[in-house]
């Protein structure tokens, strides 16, 4: 992907009509909401903003406008720059159940239109939202013509084809975790940086597939698959994973009496025949979770490996800020490759023990 | 295995101050005696295991005999005890939400949908096959007990429960006068059948008043059997509602009084938490998510909702990576994954000192414990091994 030089602050729109799910969709993603909480919310009066955390040194700025036709016409006047400069990415969500689909569009042209004066560089995503409405065998055929027609007004305003991706989401599966992820990666600074520390921690673990995700959101933020793993045929796997973490979360904090958002857990470890798979913290706001061959030796190195490579991706976001991309990456296999060694030499219970030592 | 842990290996004999053994569980007991009672208990649990299965069989001998002995006296047939699998009838009048129960728990439909289930005209026999065969059925409400079309000979000789499904949103009046009617039938024709009262769809009333209606019904009830002289007899009531996990619940505790394993299993799980300083140890059957057997320490729905959604997680991330061996299994047919240990964990807080602890016994049950202040991460190796006999009793208690 072309990355372009960009703030460390990322500006995201989120528009759409009256109705369309802005709301419940950040409430889901952003706020730990059930799917059927959402009913509960009300009209979003003006901009709601929440600033957001994320690996490295993404801060997620996230502009969520109300979508009442007053509001909509103020942010297309008096508001016109003050909203629309500087954007990283806007998020448009249409109402695929709406009967109005010929405002909608109309709608969409406008904000386009401003939005190509202020930031032509900016991407955009379209989520057609509320799929859960339509029957299962008319789902595809009705997202075509839809997306055909909204790639042919964002041509007239002047946004090319890549710069517009289109994604149909619902909210009661994880297909709006699937178009989110998309979001977050297209947003992640260095993520190339990323990629390269995880394949690097992955080929010493010998791991199946690594998974970094946003704690509070439960967002992946990038995967890495090896080997085998990539004929999983669970293709949708990262988008599950997020919701399968995302509904433990509201379990636990059932169970323990808080507040979702504040519900961590240490560690989750499953072991079973086929497979080893862990989850633990890898950076302040992220996890990672991992996949291995069963094996139990190498699955505590594993584990104690993992925790040491937590300082190096913690380095990553300090010098990041400095912006020297490439010594952390060649720093951080050095030390990993010395780390492996020394833990090599240990059994499994003295690394578990040397992990719970440290505070 | 007898020899890691033998006494000699725990206590070494001539040691006058005794030292922190970082394997050693502390018991409740006086901090001296914990070398000969943890020795203890490992050793003691196998021969435990033996008496309890020993027990069992001597049991079941003596219900066959009692069988035979009742079959051979002619017309009483129906007062055998019943054979084989756990069997469940499910009563109620129309719209109770009979299948909505049945459909939520054996079959996994999700409760949104059963707005759209078909009403029942005929009775429904369905079997579900888990780690013991539970068979289900649903007898409509238009079918009376006195109404010919209904043979309640062969429907009730061998049922261990009927479940009487008392919609409480509706006109409950009529329902517990139903109620009663099958409750003196059954206790004039069957009494050992269980007889449960669900007084369901409890979500749609609000918290003060949900207790007050459960009282009231089972007061009314309660009233009406002992005017009909059936006082003395047993009836169950739960609350329940297809929406959380309640009705998992009270189906737990109506299988379980249909499992003869249930007290060896109890046994078991009682002595596994006081020698690990479990909280709360289920054992979970994973396909209905009902519990087959807890220990004995208080029960509380949170718990029981943690560790069932817990299960959730574990199985669907073991769909999504474990398709591998499914793939083998498919090919080959070898079953590799047999001998090793499944198993996993969940820590909450950073310290490592609480946790949820799931293995799986075999392929339909699991043991889940919420681990409590003590048991950490040092002692898994002790844990793990205390729990592997209590794997290996289970296993035998079932296959008897």
């Amino acid at each position: 992907m072309e990355r372009v030089k960009r703030q460390k602050q990322r500006k995201v729109l989120l528009m759409g009509r009256s109705g369309a799910g802005k709301s419940s969709m950040r409430s889901i993603i952003f706020s730990n909401y059930v799917a059927k909480d959402v009913r509960r919310l009300g009209a979003t009066v003006d901009v709601e903003h929440s600033n957001i955390k994320f690996m490295g040194n993404l801060m997620l700025n996230l502009w969520d406008c109300g979508g009442q036709d007053s509001f909509v016409e103020s942010y297309l006047t008096n508001q016109r720059s003050h909203v629309f400069t500087s954007v990283a990415v806007l998020i448009f969500v249409f109402d695929i159940s709406s009967k109005d689909g010929g405002s909608d569009m109309v709608s969409f042209a406008s904000t386009i239109r401003a939005l190509h004066e202020f930031s032509p560089q900016s991407k955009i995503f379209v989520l057609v939202h509320k799929m859960d409405l339509l029957p299962v065998d008319q789902k595809a055929r009705i997202f075509q013509q839809r997306a055909i027609h909204v790639r042919a007004t964002c041509e007239d305003e002047g946004f090319l084809g890549q710069q517009v991706d289109f994604w149909a989401t619902s909210i009661w599966d994880q297909s709006l975790y699937r178009a989110w992820t998309q979001v977050i990666y297209f947003l992640v600074p260095n993520a190339s940086a990323i990629e390269s520390m995880l394949r690097k921690l992955a080929e010493l673990l010998d791991a199946r597939e690594l998974i970094l995700y946003e704690r509070a959101t439960c967002l992946v933020v990038t995967h890495i698959t090896r080997g085998g793993e990539g004929q999983n045929p669970y293709t949708d796997r990262f988008e599950r994973i997020s919701s399968i973490l995302k509904t433990h979360k509201h379990s636990m904090a059932r169970h323990s009496g808080v507040m979702a958002a504040e519900v961590t857990f240490a560690e989750m470890q499953i072991k079973m025949g086929a497979f080893m798979f862990f989850i633990t913290r890898l950076t302040e706001n992220t996890n990672l979770a991992v996949v291995m061959p069963s094996d139990e030796s190498s699955f505590n190195a594993a584990r104690v490996n993992v925790q040491l490579a937590r300082r190096e991706f913690a380095q990553l976001d300090i010098v990041e800020k400095k912006g020297k991309d490439s010594q952390t990456t060649t720093g951080a296999r050095s030390g990993l490759s010395g780390t492996d060694d020394m833990v090599g030499n240990e059994d499994g219970e003295g690394s578990t023990s040397s992990r719970v030592g440290e505070p | 295995m007898r020899t890691l842990f033998s006494e000699n290996i725990l206590s070494p004999s001539p040691t006058p101050v005794p030292q922190r053994n970082p394997f050693e569980l502390h018991f409740a007991t006086a901090s001296s005696l914990s070398h000969t009672s943890s020795s203890a208990s490992t050793q003691s649990s196998p021969r435990q295991h033996d008496l309890l299965t020993q027990y069992l069989q001597q049991q079941q001998q003596h219900d066959e005999s009692t069988r035979t002995s009742y079959e051979s006296s002619s017309d009483r047939g129906h007062h055998v005890r019943r054979k084989g699998n756990p069997k469940i009838l499910f009563m109620g009048l129309k719209k109770s939400g009979k299948s909505s129960v049945q459909k939520v728990v054996f079959q996994k439909l999700s409760p949104a949908d059963t707005l759209f289930l078909e009403p029942t005209t005929k009775v429904e026999q369905t079997s579900l096959r888990t780690f013991t065969t539970i068979d289900t059925a649903e007898i409509p409400s238009h079918l009376t007990l006195d109404s010919s079309e209904l043979d309640h000979q062969p429907l009730f000789s061998n049922a261990g429960a009927v479940i009487w499904v008392l919609d409480v949103q509706d006109e409950y009046l009529a329902s517990i006068a139903a109620l009663i009617e099958t409750a003196v039938f059954l206790s004039e024709h069957y009494p050992r059948i269980n007889f449960e009262i669900f007084i369901h769809k409890i979500d749609g009333l609000s918290e003060e008043y949900k207790y007050d209606t459960f009282r009231e019904v089972r007061q009314r009830v309660q009233d009406e059997l002992s005017d009909l002289g059936h006082g003395d007899r047993s009836v169950s009531y739960y609350q329940t509602s297809i929406f959380d996990h309640s009705i998992f619940e009270a189906m737990s505790k109506v299988v379980q009084k249909l499992l003869p394993q249930l007290p060896a299993m109890e046994t078991l799980l009682n002595k596994l938490c006081s020698t690990c300083r479990i909280q709360k140890a289920y054992l979970f059957d994973v396909g209905s998510k009902i519990y087959v057997a807890t220990d004995a320490s208080p029960t509380f729905l949170r718990d029981y909702e943690v560790c069932s959604d817990y299960i959730d997680v574990i199985v669907d991330i073991k769909q999504i990576y474990g398709w591998h061996s499914r793939e083998d299994n498919e090919e080959g047919g070898s079953v590799a994954s047999g001998d090793s240990i499944n198993e996993s964990t969940v820590t909450l807080d950073p310290s490592g000192e609480t946790y949820v602890y799931a293995r799986e016994v075999d392929e339909h049950l699991t043991l889940l414990c919420v681990m409590g202040k003590g048991s950490t991460i040092r002692r898994r190796a002790l844990i793990d091994y205390n729990v592997g006999i209590l794997q290996d009793a289970l296993l035998q208690v079932f296959k008897v």
